[in-house]
């Protein structure tokens, strides 16, 4: 590799051809075969020395491009000389410094946890696909049981970083139902993707008004789920405190729930609603995106404590799941990522339920094949705006507490500029402004008027 | 006489198991009323809906899964999708582990209460509280304070198994025969000789049928915590098979977790014939 070769070596040449050493292909070939066995086994020392070897080779290159000049240079002066004479007015000890730094992951077997749902599908993808391979990092990702086991598994850092929804940083942050820790978001996973599923027996009663009694799951207090549900309701006059019940309720238990009577209906994420469809045991009222179109659900979230102490990692583990999105944004690959994240080792569904809900050509649970290829998205930018909407929620439903620096928070918990830069890298299109407002029930939201925006809900808790 | 008791019984065991399963197969067989579908439709749904299949899987499903279980009970496809057998060696480590310690606890403190009336009267409060208390309600608090998942699990099964083998321990030795403790004290046995060699012999009866309980209820509880932490485990294979609403793999688990809790009560069991003395 032309890359680890010794400048300062009269005999080399480096740009005369693809590698610098070799005569021919096959000789290429070989070489860098046993330069990649090599690699595995080269120690830290040997690391530093080749990215030390790469830095000097990328000034020498820049100052003598022409390869002749460079090696009669070399040979009248004396790699020393030239060495010293480069340092004059270039500091090579910061460069090789500041090369290392980038290179070097200061952490390669990392344990990310996931709930088994559709949402979280780049985090698993990542894995048998192997993107997170592809950037040296040996990732296990481990399947967990409910939303609070997540929290307090990545709290106790058994988990390096975990796939979250988009709610939870932002209420571990704030110490909103634990211990304020601060937490980061820096992707968010899917858009869209979610579902209102009714028991069958509900079948007449499509107009929400109707649902009073109702009883409603969600999958966590602190869920897009529950807030969507609730502002659903609250938009057609039904107080989800007083006039429903809604209860958290972990999913994989819902459709079971929904089956034995226990709850009328349920916003939850994939695969539970097309799963319930499946069974027979309910039908998709309405998909979330007719809610909010584009809305944040799940996210991959990490502990500042990470981001800062172990850069590289982050980065890497970062770029891997951005990846991951840039792929799964493509609806030609929507197939195959159901058949890789179908088996027991990750979601544990049969194959045609996830590729319903990945290709959004699915069975609405009432006779008819709808074709919503929309139906779940994968976007990894955490706008700003999405964390001010979120808070103004928890705000409204009075689970957070006294005055709230809106923007402080969404700034500081969602880490946008971070995934501006490695989406770019991916080929992906940031925006370029970290707010935008949008559209909720044909409901505009300002993010630069949160309060005004919570005060204009007839059905509130403050 | 016997012989043909035991015989007899045996038939009416296998008769009972053969109408179970005859019941149980017939119940579930499909109506076979097709629902009137549009075909496109019907290939994106289920067989329960589709045919009117039943969502109870029938004997002969449970058995083919139960036979792909015995076939290969020790693979790993990943952390998430490990043999069964890998799983129930998890469960059984992690209350052996809990109910060890347990025992190291509970053996000693038992002998102080049950040596002690001062002791007995002062603890008596604290054990009466939290005797009853649900393990599982632990789980949050092991969950906060311990910061690992895996020690939470084995200090739940540690808690659980605690309390039966304290009491027991605590009342076997306070109810040792007056006379041979009568005995020992005209033949001037020292203190910790009257502990070893005539309290512990004469209390470990009691003491097995304590642990006996312990373990019952540790691998009780050890399958609803794996339940609720997830990872690895019995309880976890039950969870995962749940979230696929594959109730043939639960009913296969069901089966596991019934042999393998009759084993440990077979195993302690068998001890506490050998530490028992006729009188």
């Amino acid at each position: 590799m032309s890359l680890f070769q010794d400048p300062f070596d009269a005999k080399s040449e480096l740009a005369a051809c693809p590698c610098g050493k070799h005569h021919s292909l096959s000789e290429h070939d070989a070489a860098v075969a046993a330069w990649q066995h090599e690699a595995q086994l080269r120690t830290a020392a040997d690391e530093e020395k080749r990215l030390t070897n790469a830095v000097d080779q990328a000034v020498v290159r820049a100052l003598l491009p022409n390869d002749a000049t460079r090696r009669r240079v070399l040979h009248a002066i004396g790699a020393g000389t030239l060495l010293a004479a480069i340092e004059q007015f270039f500091p090579l000890g910061h460069a090789r410094e500041a090369f290392a730094q980038s290179g070097k992951i200061e952490k390669t077997d990392l344990k990310v946890g996931f709930i088994p749902i559709t949402c979280a599908t780049p985090i698993i993808m990542a894995h048998p696909m192997g993107f997170y391979s592809k950037h040296s990092l040996n990732v296990e990702v481990i399947k967990t049981a409910g939303w609070a086991v997540v929290r307090d598994k990545a709290l106790n850092k058994e988990y390096d970083a975990a796939h979250m929804l988009s709610p939870m940083p932002l209420a571990i942050t704030t110490g909103t139902g634990s211990n304020p820790i601060p937490y980061t978001m820096p992707a968010v996973e899917n858009i869209n993707g979610q579902a209102i599923t009714l028991a069958m027996k509900h079948k007449d009663k499509r107009d929400p008004k109707s649902w009073k009694g109702f009883k409603f799951a969600v999958p966590f207090d602190y869920s897009m789920h529950n807030y969507l549900l609730r502002y659903y309701l609250a938009e057609h006059g039904i107080d989800p405190d007083t006039d429903v019940q809604i209860r958290s309720v972990p999913p994989p238990e819902m459709v079971a729930n929904l089956r034995a009577d226990n709850i009328d209906g349920f916003l939850a994420p994939d695969p539970v609603n097309q799963r319930a469809v499946y069974d027979g045991v309910g039908f998709i009222h309405i998909l979330s995106k007719e809610i909010w179109d584009g809305h944040p659900c799940c996210a991959f979230a990490a502990s500042q404590e990470f981001v800062t102490t172990m850069p590289n990692t982050y980065q890497a583990l970062l770029k891997a799941i951005i990846e991951a999105t840039a792929y799964a944004t493509k609806p030609e690959n929507r197939k195959q990522i159901a058949e890789a994240i179908a088996p027991a080792n990750y979601l544990n569904q049969p194959v045609t339920v996830v590729e319903q809900v990945l290709t959004g050509t699915f069975a609405d649970g009432l006779g008819k094949v709808q074709k919503v290829p929309d139906r779940i998205d994968f976007a990894p930018f955490p706008w700003h705006s999405f964390a001010v909407w979120i808070l103004t929620q928890m705000k409204r439903w009075g689970q957070l507490k006294g005055d709230v620096d809106y923007k402080k928070v969404a700034e500081q918990v969602f880490l946008a500029t971070d995934a501006a830069k490695l989406m770019k890298e991916v080929g992906l299109a940031p925006p370029t402004s970290t707010y935008s407002s949008f559209k909720v029930m044909g409901k505009t939201f300002d993010p630069a008027k949160p309060k005004e925006y919570i005060d204009s809900f007839a059905i509130k808790r403050i | 006489m016997k012989m043909s008791f035991r015989l007899r019984a045996a038939v009416l065991s296998v008769a009972l198991l053969v109408a179970m399963l005859a019941t149980w197969q017939v119940a579930t067989m499909g109506s076979g009323t097709a629902a009137d579908m549009d075909p496109e439709y019907a290939k994106l749904m289920g067989l329960t809906a589709t045919q009117g299949k039943s969502a109870m899987p029938g004997p002969l499903d449970v058995g083919k899964i139960l036979w792909k279980h015995l076939a290969d009970p020790f693979y790993v496809k990943g952390p998430n999708d490990q043999g069964i057998g890998i799983q129930l060696a998890y469960s059984i480590g992690r209350v052996a582990l809990g109910f060890f310690l347990a025992v190291i606890v509970a053996v000693p403190l038992g002998f102080l209460i049950g040596l002690s009336p001062l002791f007995r009267q002062a603890l008596d409060p604290f054990i009466q509280v939290m005797r009853p208390v649900s393990p599982l309600a632990w789980m949050p608090l092991a969950l906060y304070t311990i910061k690992d998942s895996g020690i939470s699990s084995i200090f739940v099964i540690f808690i659980c198994s605690v309390w039966p083998m304290l009491t027991n321990t605590a009342f076997a030795v306070a109810n040792v025969r007056k006379e041979w403790l009568n005995v020992a004290r005209t033949l001037e046995v020292s203190t910790l000789r009257r502990i070893f060699r005539v309290i512990l012999p004469a209390a470990a009866p009691t003491i097995l049928t304590g642990m006996r309980i312990s373990i019952s209820i540790a691998w009780l509880v050890i399958v609803a915590a794996e339940m609720l932490v997830g990872g690895t485990g019995i309880g976890y294979f039950v969870w995962n098979e749940w979230n696929n609403l594959s109730i043939a793999n639960v009913i296969n688990a069901i089966l596991f977790i019934g042999v393998i809790g009759m084993a440990l009560d077979q195993l302690l069991g068998w001890v506490t014939r050998l530490v028992t003395y006729p009188e």
